[in-house]
Protein backbone atom coordinates (compact mmCIF):
# COMPACT_ATOMS: atom_id res chain seq x y z
CA UNK A 1 0.00 0.00 0.00
CA UNK A 2 1.16 3.67 -0.64
CA UNK A 3 0.00 4.85 2.62
CA UNK A 4 3.23 3.37 4.21
CA UNK A 5 5.13 5.18 1.96
CA UNK A 6 3.45 8.43 1.88
CA UNK A 7 4.69 11.21 4.73
CA UNK A 8 2.36 11.15 7.72
CA UNK A 9 -0.92 12.73 7.54
CA UNK A 10 -1.52 15.94 9.42
CA UNK A 11 -4.14 14.74 12.67
CA UNK A 12 -6.69 17.19 11.49
CA UNK A 13 -5.93 17.19 7.78
CA UNK A 14 -8.83 18.38 5.18
CA UNK A 15 -9.82 14.76 4.42
CA UNK A 16 -10.00 13.52 8.13
CA UNK A 17 -12.29 17.12 9.23
CA UNK A 18 -14.77 15.88 6.31
CA UNK A 19 -15.26 12.80 8.15
CA UNK A 20 -16.36 14.57 11.16
CA UNK A 21 -18.56 17.06 8.87
CA UNK A 22 -20.23 15.48 6.35
CA UNK A 23 -22.52 12.79 8.57
CA UNK A 24 -23.80 15.82 9.44
CA UNK A 25 -25.23 16.90 7.06
CA UNK A 26 -24.80 15.45 3.58
CA UNK A 27 -24.12 11.80 4.86
CA UNK A 28 -26.51 11.87 8.10
CA UNK A 29 -26.90 8.69 9.51
CA UNK A 30 -30.58 9.48 10.19
CA UNK A 31 -32.37 11.48 7.73
CA UNK A 32 -29.49 9.61 4.70
CA UNK A 33 -28.31 6.11 5.67
CA UNK A 34 -31.55 5.27 7.78
CA UNK A 35 -29.29 3.37 10.43
CA UNK A 36 -30.08 3.77 13.68
CA UNK A 37 -33.90 5.37 13.67
CA UNK A 38 -34.71 2.69 16.30
CA UNK A 39 -33.52 4.29 19.25
CA UNK A 40 -33.77 7.89 17.89
CA UNK A 41 -37.36 8.94 18.55
CA UNK A 42 -38.54 7.42 21.85
CA UNK A 43 -35.87 9.64 23.53
CA UNK A 44 -37.12 12.82 22.08
CA UNK A 45 -40.13 13.95 24.20
CA UNK A 46 -38.17 16.22 26.30
CA UNK A 47 -34.80 18.07 25.35
CA UNK A 48 -32.46 16.66 28.13
CA UNK A 49 -32.86 12.57 27.64
CA UNK A 50 -32.39 13.27 23.83
CA UNK A 51 -28.64 15.52 24.76
CA UNK A 52 -27.83 12.24 27.31
CA UNK A 53 -28.99 9.76 24.62
CA UNK A 54 -26.78 11.61 22.14
CA UNK A 55 -23.59 12.12 23.97
CA UNK A 56 -23.86 8.52 25.23
CA UNK A 57 -23.98 7.13 21.52
CA UNK A 58 -20.90 9.35 20.61
CA UNK A 59 -19.30 7.44 23.59
CA UNK A 60 -20.17 3.92 22.47
CA UNK A 61 -19.39 4.39 18.92
CA UNK A 62 -16.58 6.27 19.23
CA UNK A 63 -15.17 3.63 21.87
CA UNK A 64 -15.96 0.71 19.46
CA UNK A 65 -14.57 1.98 16.36
CA UNK A 66 -11.41 2.72 18.09
CA UNK A 67 -11.05 -1.22 19.42
CA UNK A 68 -12.63 -2.65 16.32
CA UNK A 69 -10.31 -0.69 14.05
CA UNK A 70 -7.42 -1.87 16.79
CA UNK A 71 -8.60 -5.45 16.04
CA UNK A 72 -9.35 -5.29 12.45
CA UNK A 73 -6.41 -7.43 11.32
CA UNK A 74 -7.06 -9.99 13.86
CA UNK A 75 -10.50 -10.87 13.87
CA UNK A 76 -11.78 -13.85 11.33
CA UNK A 77 -14.61 -12.61 9.26
CA UNK A 78 -16.91 -15.57 9.78
CA UNK A 79 -17.22 -14.85 13.52
CA UNK A 80 -16.80 -10.77 13.02
CA UNK A 81 -20.54 -9.76 14.12
CA UNK A 82 -20.09 -11.51 17.59
CA UNK A 83 -16.90 -10.02 18.29
CA UNK A 84 -18.51 -6.44 17.40
CA UNK A 85 -21.52 -7.16 19.73
CA UNK A 86 -19.62 -8.11 22.34
CA UNK A 87 -17.14 -4.96 22.28
CA UNK A 88 -20.54 -3.08 21.94
CA UNK A 89 -22.37 -4.56 24.42
CA UNK A 90 -19.27 -4.37 27.02
CA UNK A 91 -19.27 -0.42 26.07
CA UNK A 92 -22.74 0.17 26.49
CA UNK A 93 -22.56 -1.85 29.77
CA UNK A 94 -20.08 0.95 31.11
CA UNK A 95 -21.91 3.29 29.65
CA UNK A 96 -25.68 2.34 31.43
CA UNK A 97 -23.64 1.77 34.68
CA UNK A 98 -21.77 5.37 34.18
CA UNK A 99 -25.55 6.38 33.61
CA UNK A 100 -27.10 4.91 36.66
CA UNK A 101 -24.59 6.00 38.97
CA UNK A 102 -24.38 10.02 38.15
CA UNK A 103 -27.92 11.05 36.49
CA UNK A 104 -30.41 8.15 38.24
CA UNK A 105 -33.54 10.23 36.89
CA UNK A 106 -32.37 10.37 33.05
CA UNK A 107 -31.08 6.58 33.27
CA UNK A 108 -34.83 6.18 34.54
CA UNK A 109 -36.21 7.72 31.94
CA UNK A 110 -34.02 6.01 29.36
CA UNK A 111 -35.26 2.99 30.04
CA UNK A 112 -34.18 -0.14 28.00
CA UNK A 113 -33.35 2.88 25.44
CA UNK A 114 -29.68 2.47 26.90
CA UNK A 115 -29.81 -1.06 26.38
CA UNK A 116 -31.04 -0.72 22.69
CA UNK A 117 -27.83 1.26 21.48
CA UNK A 118 -26.16 -2.07 21.30
CA UNK A 119 -28.28 -2.90 18.50
CA UNK A 120 -28.46 -0.16 17.56
CA UNK A 121 -27.40 -0.48 13.54
CA UNK A 122 -26.04 2.98 13.31
CA UNK A 123 -23.14 1.07 15.81
CA UNK A 124 -22.99 -2.19 13.77
CA UNK A 125 -23.33 -0.05 10.33
CA UNK A 126 -20.53 1.97 11.08
CA UNK A 127 -17.93 -0.52 12.41
CA UNK A 128 -19.23 -2.49 9.34
CA UNK A 129 -18.40 -0.13 6.45
CA UNK A 130 -15.66 2.27 8.50
CA UNK A 131 -13.99 0.68 11.13
CA UNK A 132 -13.23 -2.76 9.81
CA UNK A 133 -11.19 -1.12 6.79
CA UNK A 134 -9.79 2.33 8.67
CA UNK A 135 -7.05 3.04 10.90
CA UNK A 136 -7.75 3.77 14.57
CA UNK A 137 -7.76 7.41 14.22
CA UNK A 138 -9.73 8.23 11.15
CA UNK A 139 -12.25 5.32 13.10
CA UNK A 140 -12.64 7.68 16.18
CA UNK A 141 -13.37 10.46 13.84
CA UNK A 142 -16.10 8.89 11.84
CA UNK A 143 -17.44 7.72 14.77
CA UNK A 144 -17.55 11.15 16.68
CA UNK A 145 -18.94 12.44 13.01
CA UNK A 146 -21.68 10.34 12.95
CA UNK A 147 -22.70 10.04 16.40
CA UNK A 148 -22.76 14.05 16.08
CA UNK A 149 -25.13 13.58 12.87
CA UNK A 150 -27.25 11.12 15.18
CA UNK A 151 -27.52 14.16 18.05
CA UNK A 152 -28.58 16.69 15.99
CA UNK A 153 -31.65 14.61 14.43
CA UNK A 154 -32.39 14.00 18.02
CA UNK A 155 -32.36 17.11 19.43
CA UNK A 156 -33.70 18.74 16.28
CA UNK A 157 -36.73 16.75 17.31
CA UNK A 158 -36.95 17.04 20.76
CA UNK A 159 -36.41 21.12 20.37
CA UNK A 160 -39.98 21.06 18.98
CA UNK A 161 -41.43 18.06 20.42
CA UNK A 162 -40.69 20.28 23.96
CA UNK A 163 -41.29 23.48 23.01
CA UNK A 164 -45.14 22.82 21.36
CA UNK A 165 -45.66 19.90 23.37
CA UNK A 166 -44.93 21.10 27.14
CA UNK A 167 -43.99 24.59 26.06
CA UNK A 168 -40.49 24.03 28.14
CA UNK A 169 -36.81 23.68 26.67
CA UNK A 170 -34.89 22.21 29.50
CA UNK A 171 -37.50 22.15 31.87
CA UNK A 172 -38.36 25.60 31.95
CA UNK A 173 -40.89 27.52 30.76
CA UNK A 174 -40.77 29.48 27.48
CA UNK A 175 -43.83 30.55 26.50
CA UNK A 176 -44.81 33.37 28.57
CA UNK A 177 -47.57 32.80 30.76
CA UNK A 178 -49.44 35.54 29.11
CA UNK A 179 -50.10 33.41 26.22
CA UNK A 180 -51.55 30.45 28.00
CA UNK A 181 -53.67 33.25 29.78
CA UNK A 182 -54.84 34.50 26.48
CA UNK A 183 -56.49 30.86 25.46
CA UNK A 184 -52.70 29.37 24.01
CA UNK A 185 -52.93 25.61 24.79
CA UNK A 186 -50.14 23.56 24.79
CA UNK A 187 -50.33 20.81 21.29
CA UNK A 188 -50.57 17.52 23.29
CA UNK A 189 -50.45 15.60 20.77
CA UNK A 190 -46.64 16.55 20.18
CA UNK A 191 -46.12 14.14 22.92
CA UNK A 192 -47.32 11.18 21.68
CA UNK A 193 -45.02 8.80 19.92
CA UNK A 194 -46.49 9.29 16.40
CA UNK A 195 -45.83 12.57 16.13
CA UNK A 196 -41.68 12.31 16.62
CA UNK A 197 -42.24 9.97 13.05
CA UNK A 198 -43.97 12.83 11.94
CA UNK A 199 -41.28 15.48 12.86
CA UNK A 200 -38.53 13.54 11.25
CA UNK A 201 -41.04 13.31 8.02
CA UNK A 202 -40.56 16.73 7.99
CA UNK A 203 -37.12 17.11 8.67
CA UNK A 204 -36.28 14.94 6.14
CA UNK A 205 -38.53 16.58 3.71
CA UNK A 206 -36.92 20.01 4.21
CA UNK A 207 -33.18 18.32 4.01
CA UNK A 208 -34.17 17.07 0.76
CA UNK A 209 -35.44 19.83 -0.69
CA UNK A 210 -32.52 22.05 -0.09
CA UNK A 211 -29.90 19.30 -1.10
CA UNK A 212 -31.47 18.15 -4.39
CA UNK A 213 -29.04 15.56 -4.87
CA UNK A 214 -30.55 13.55 -2.09
CA UNK A 215 -33.97 12.93 -3.76
CA UNK A 216 -35.24 9.41 -4.05
CA UNK A 217 -36.06 8.43 -7.80
CA UNK B 1 -55.58 -18.08 31.23
CA UNK B 2 -57.10 -14.36 31.00
CA UNK B 3 -54.47 -12.53 31.84
CA UNK B 4 -52.50 -13.90 29.52
CA UNK B 5 -54.83 -13.51 26.98
CA UNK B 6 -54.68 -9.75 28.57
CA UNK B 7 -50.73 -9.43 27.96
CA UNK B 8 -51.45 -10.50 23.96
CA UNK B 9 -53.66 -8.21 23.16
CA UNK B 10 -52.03 -5.33 24.84
CA UNK B 11 -48.63 -6.25 23.76
CA UNK B 12 -49.96 -6.37 20.21
CA UNK B 13 -52.49 -3.34 19.95
CA UNK B 14 -51.53 -0.84 22.75
CA UNK B 15 -47.52 -1.37 23.81
CA UNK B 16 -46.96 -2.20 20.01
CA UNK B 17 -43.29 -2.52 19.04
CA UNK B 18 -43.23 0.08 16.42
CA UNK B 19 -45.81 2.83 17.24
CA UNK B 20 -45.14 2.92 20.42
CA UNK B 21 -41.55 2.49 21.05
CA UNK B 22 -40.13 2.86 17.41
CA UNK B 23 -38.28 -0.09 17.93
CA UNK B 24 -37.14 -2.30 15.12
CA UNK B 25 -36.87 0.67 12.58
CA UNK B 26 -34.53 -0.19 10.85
CA UNK B 27 -35.74 -3.05 8.76
CA UNK B 28 -39.23 -2.04 9.13
CA UNK B 29 -38.06 0.82 7.06
CA UNK B 30 -35.25 -0.94 4.82
CA UNK B 31 -37.73 -4.56 4.19
CA UNK B 32 -40.88 -2.86 3.60
CA UNK B 33 -40.53 -2.30 0.06
CA UNK B 34 -43.42 -4.97 -0.94
CA UNK B 35 -45.33 -7.04 1.16
CA UNK B 36 -44.50 -10.74 0.03
CA UNK B 37 -40.77 -10.27 1.77
CA UNK B 38 -41.98 -8.01 4.91
CA UNK B 39 -44.59 -11.51 5.62
CA UNK B 40 -41.64 -13.44 5.40
CA UNK B 41 -39.29 -10.63 7.99
CA UNK B 42 -42.19 -10.31 9.94
CA UNK B 43 -43.35 -14.47 10.59
CA UNK B 44 -39.32 -15.04 11.36
CA UNK B 45 -39.76 -12.24 14.21
CA UNK B 46 -42.52 -13.62 15.51
CA UNK B 47 -40.78 -16.81 15.80
CA UNK B 48 -37.68 -15.75 17.33
CA UNK B 49 -39.66 -13.71 20.00
CA UNK B 50 -41.91 -16.29 20.62
CA UNK B 51 -38.49 -18.81 21.65
CA UNK B 52 -36.09 -15.63 23.03
CA UNK B 53 -37.85 -13.80 25.51
CA UNK B 54 -38.89 -16.95 27.17
CA UNK B 55 -35.73 -18.47 27.18
CA UNK B 56 -34.09 -14.82 27.97
CA UNK B 57 -37.07 -14.54 31.32
CA UNK B 58 -35.55 -18.03 32.73
CA UNK B 59 -32.05 -17.30 31.83
CA UNK B 60 -32.91 -13.47 34.31
CA UNK B 61 -34.63 -15.29 36.59
CA UNK B 62 -33.18 -18.01 37.88
CA UNK B 63 -29.25 -16.53 37.15
CA UNK B 64 -28.89 -12.67 36.70
CA UNK B 65 -31.26 -11.38 39.42
CA UNK B 66 -30.35 -9.83 42.74
CA UNK B 67 -30.58 -12.94 44.84
CA UNK B 68 -31.50 -15.19 41.85
CA UNK B 69 -28.84 -17.72 42.13
CA UNK B 70 -30.11 -18.86 45.81
CA UNK B 71 -31.05 -21.79 44.42
CA UNK B 72 -27.42 -22.46 44.29
CA UNK B 73 -26.73 -22.64 48.04
CA UNK B 74 -27.14 -19.67 50.77
CA UNK B 75 -24.02 -17.91 49.90
CA UNK B 76 -25.35 -17.49 46.22
CA UNK B 77 -28.22 -14.94 47.52
CA UNK B 78 -26.62 -11.91 47.60
CA UNK B 79 -25.11 -12.03 44.29
CA UNK B 80 -26.55 -9.28 42.14
CA UNK B 81 -25.71 -10.24 37.98
CA UNK B 82 -28.12 -7.91 36.57
CA UNK B 83 -25.49 -5.39 35.32
CA UNK B 84 -24.42 -8.72 32.65
CA UNK B 85 -27.92 -9.11 31.31
CA UNK B 86 -27.23 -7.22 28.01
CA UNK B 87 -24.49 -9.10 26.79
CA UNK B 88 -26.06 -12.41 28.15
CA UNK B 89 -29.65 -11.36 26.22
CA UNK B 90 -27.65 -10.18 23.23
CA UNK B 91 -25.47 -13.53 23.22
CA UNK B 92 -28.85 -15.50 23.45
CA UNK B 93 -30.09 -13.67 20.88
CA UNK B 94 -27.75 -14.38 18.13
CA UNK B 95 -26.97 -17.93 19.68
CA UNK B 96 -31.11 -18.89 18.83
CA UNK B 97 -30.81 -17.32 15.56
CA UNK B 98 -28.26 -19.57 14.57
CA UNK B 99 -29.77 -22.81 16.29
CA UNK B 100 -33.16 -21.90 14.77
CA UNK B 101 -31.57 -21.31 11.15
CA UNK B 102 -29.77 -24.79 11.42
CA UNK B 103 -33.21 -26.70 12.76
CA UNK B 104 -35.34 -25.00 10.39
CA UNK B 105 -33.01 -25.37 7.27
CA UNK B 106 -32.76 -29.33 8.74
CA UNK B 107 -36.58 -29.97 9.12
CA UNK B 108 -37.98 -27.73 7.46
CA UNK B 109 -36.48 -26.71 3.46
CA UNK B 110 -39.93 -24.52 1.86
CA UNK B 111 -39.98 -22.71 5.40
CA UNK B 112 -36.17 -22.23 4.99
CA UNK B 113 -36.50 -21.12 1.77
CA UNK B 114 -39.39 -18.30 2.84
CA UNK B 115 -37.31 -17.46 6.27
CA UNK B 116 -33.75 -17.96 5.50
CA UNK B 117 -32.40 -14.74 4.23
CA UNK B 118 -34.45 -12.73 7.07
CA UNK B 119 -33.07 -14.83 10.35
CA UNK B 120 -29.38 -13.27 10.14
CA UNK B 121 -31.25 -9.67 9.80
CA UNK B 122 -32.71 -10.52 12.83
CA UNK B 123 -29.80 -11.07 15.48
CA UNK B 124 -29.56 -7.23 14.98
CA UNK B 125 -33.32 -6.41 15.01
CA UNK B 126 -34.22 -3.66 18.11
CA UNK B 127 -37.51 -4.96 18.36
CA UNK B 128 -36.03 -8.37 19.66
CA UNK B 129 -33.36 -7.10 22.38
CA UNK B 130 -36.14 -4.55 23.19
CA UNK B 131 -38.85 -7.40 24.08
CA UNK B 132 -35.98 -9.00 26.17
CA UNK B 133 -35.52 -5.75 27.67
CA UNK B 134 -39.22 -4.71 28.77
CA UNK B 135 -39.63 -7.81 29.97
CA UNK B 136 -37.47 -7.87 32.13
CA UNK B 137 -38.43 -4.17 33.31
CA UNK B 138 -42.25 -5.22 33.25
CA UNK B 139 -41.30 -7.94 35.98
CA UNK B 140 -43.43 -10.77 34.49
CA UNK B 141 -44.91 -13.42 37.35
CA UNK B 142 -44.98 -16.63 35.19
CA UNK B 143 -42.62 -17.83 31.71
CA UNK B 144 -45.95 -17.99 30.04
CA UNK B 145 -46.60 -14.58 30.87
CA UNK B 146 -43.52 -13.70 29.35
CA UNK B 147 -44.10 -16.29 25.79
CA UNK B 148 -47.36 -14.81 25.43
CA UNK B 149 -45.47 -10.61 26.29
CA UNK B 150 -42.83 -12.42 23.29
CA UNK B 151 -45.65 -13.66 20.44
CA UNK B 152 -47.82 -10.94 21.37
CA UNK B 153 -45.34 -8.43 20.47
CA UNK B 154 -43.69 -10.09 17.77
CA UNK B 155 -47.33 -10.19 15.81
CA UNK B 156 -47.34 -6.42 16.72
CA UNK B 157 -44.33 -6.11 14.33
CA UNK B 158 -46.09 -8.25 12.38
CA UNK B 159 -49.04 -6.41 11.05
CA UNK B 160 -46.98 -3.31 11.31
CA UNK B 161 -44.76 -3.94 8.63
CA UNK B 162 -46.96 -5.53 6.86
CA UNK B 163 -49.58 -2.56 6.93
CA UNK B 164 -46.57 0.03 5.68
CA UNK B 165 -45.41 -2.38 2.71
CA UNK B 166 -49.33 -2.52 1.31
CA UNK B 167 -49.67 0.84 1.60
CA UNK B 168 -45.77 1.67 -0.27
CA UNK B 169 -46.94 -0.77 -2.86
CA UNK B 170 -50.10 1.24 -3.27
CA UNK B 171 -48.11 5.00 -2.78
CA UNK B 172 -45.82 4.57 -5.94
CA UNK B 173 -48.40 5.36 -8.54
CA UNK B 174 -49.41 8.60 -6.33
CA UNK B 175 -48.14 12.12 -6.72
CA UNK B 176 -45.68 12.44 -3.81
CA UNK B 177 -43.82 15.95 -3.88
CA UNK B 178 -40.48 14.85 -4.89
CA UNK B 179 -38.10 16.02 -1.40
CA UNK B 180 -40.75 13.38 -0.02
CA UNK B 181 -40.30 9.82 -1.79
CA UNK B 182 -38.84 7.39 -0.35
CA UNK B 183 -37.93 7.50 3.27
CA UNK B 184 -39.80 11.32 4.62
CA UNK B 185 -43.20 9.50 3.23
CA UNK B 186 -42.61 6.35 5.15
CA UNK B 187 -42.47 8.24 8.53
CA UNK B 188 -45.29 10.09 7.98
CA UNK B 189 -47.19 7.40 7.03
CA UNK B 190 -45.87 5.71 9.89
CA UNK B 191 -46.75 8.28 12.18
CA UNK B 192 -50.69 8.62 10.82
CA UNK B 193 -50.23 4.52 10.92
CA UNK B 194 -49.27 5.62 14.84
CA UNK B 195 -52.49 7.84 16.11
CA UNK B 196 -54.75 5.53 14.60
CA UNK B 197 -53.43 2.96 16.22
CA UNK B 198 -53.42 5.02 19.09
CA UNK B 199 -57.04 4.11 19.45
CA UNK B 200 -57.03 1.32 21.42
CA UNK B 201 -55.35 2.61 23.86
CA UNK B 202 -59.36 2.94 25.57
CA UNK B 203 -59.42 -0.57 25.78
CA UNK B 204 -59.54 -1.68 29.46
CA UNK B 205 -58.02 -4.63 29.89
Amino acid sequence: MSAETKEREPLFSQKNLKLVTKPLNLNNPITVQVLGICSALAVTAKLKPAIVMGISVMVVLAASNVVISLLRKGIPSRIRIIVQLVVIATMVILVDQVLKAFVYDISKQLSVFVGLIITNCIIMGRLEAFAMSNKPWPAFLDGIGNAAGYSLILIIVAFFRELFGSGTLFGLQVIPQSFYELGYKNNGLMILPPMALITLGVIIWVQRYKNRELIEK
Amino acid sequence: MQELFNIFIKSIFIDNMVFAYFLGMCSYIAVSKTVKTSVGLGMAVVFVMGITVPVNYLINEYILKPGALSWLGAQFKDVDLSFLSFIIFIAVIASMVQLVEMIVEKFSPALYASLGIFLPLIAVNCAILGGSLFMQERDYQTVWQATSFGLGSGLGWFLAIVGIAAIREKIRYSNVPPALRGLGITFILTGLMGIAFMSFLGIKL
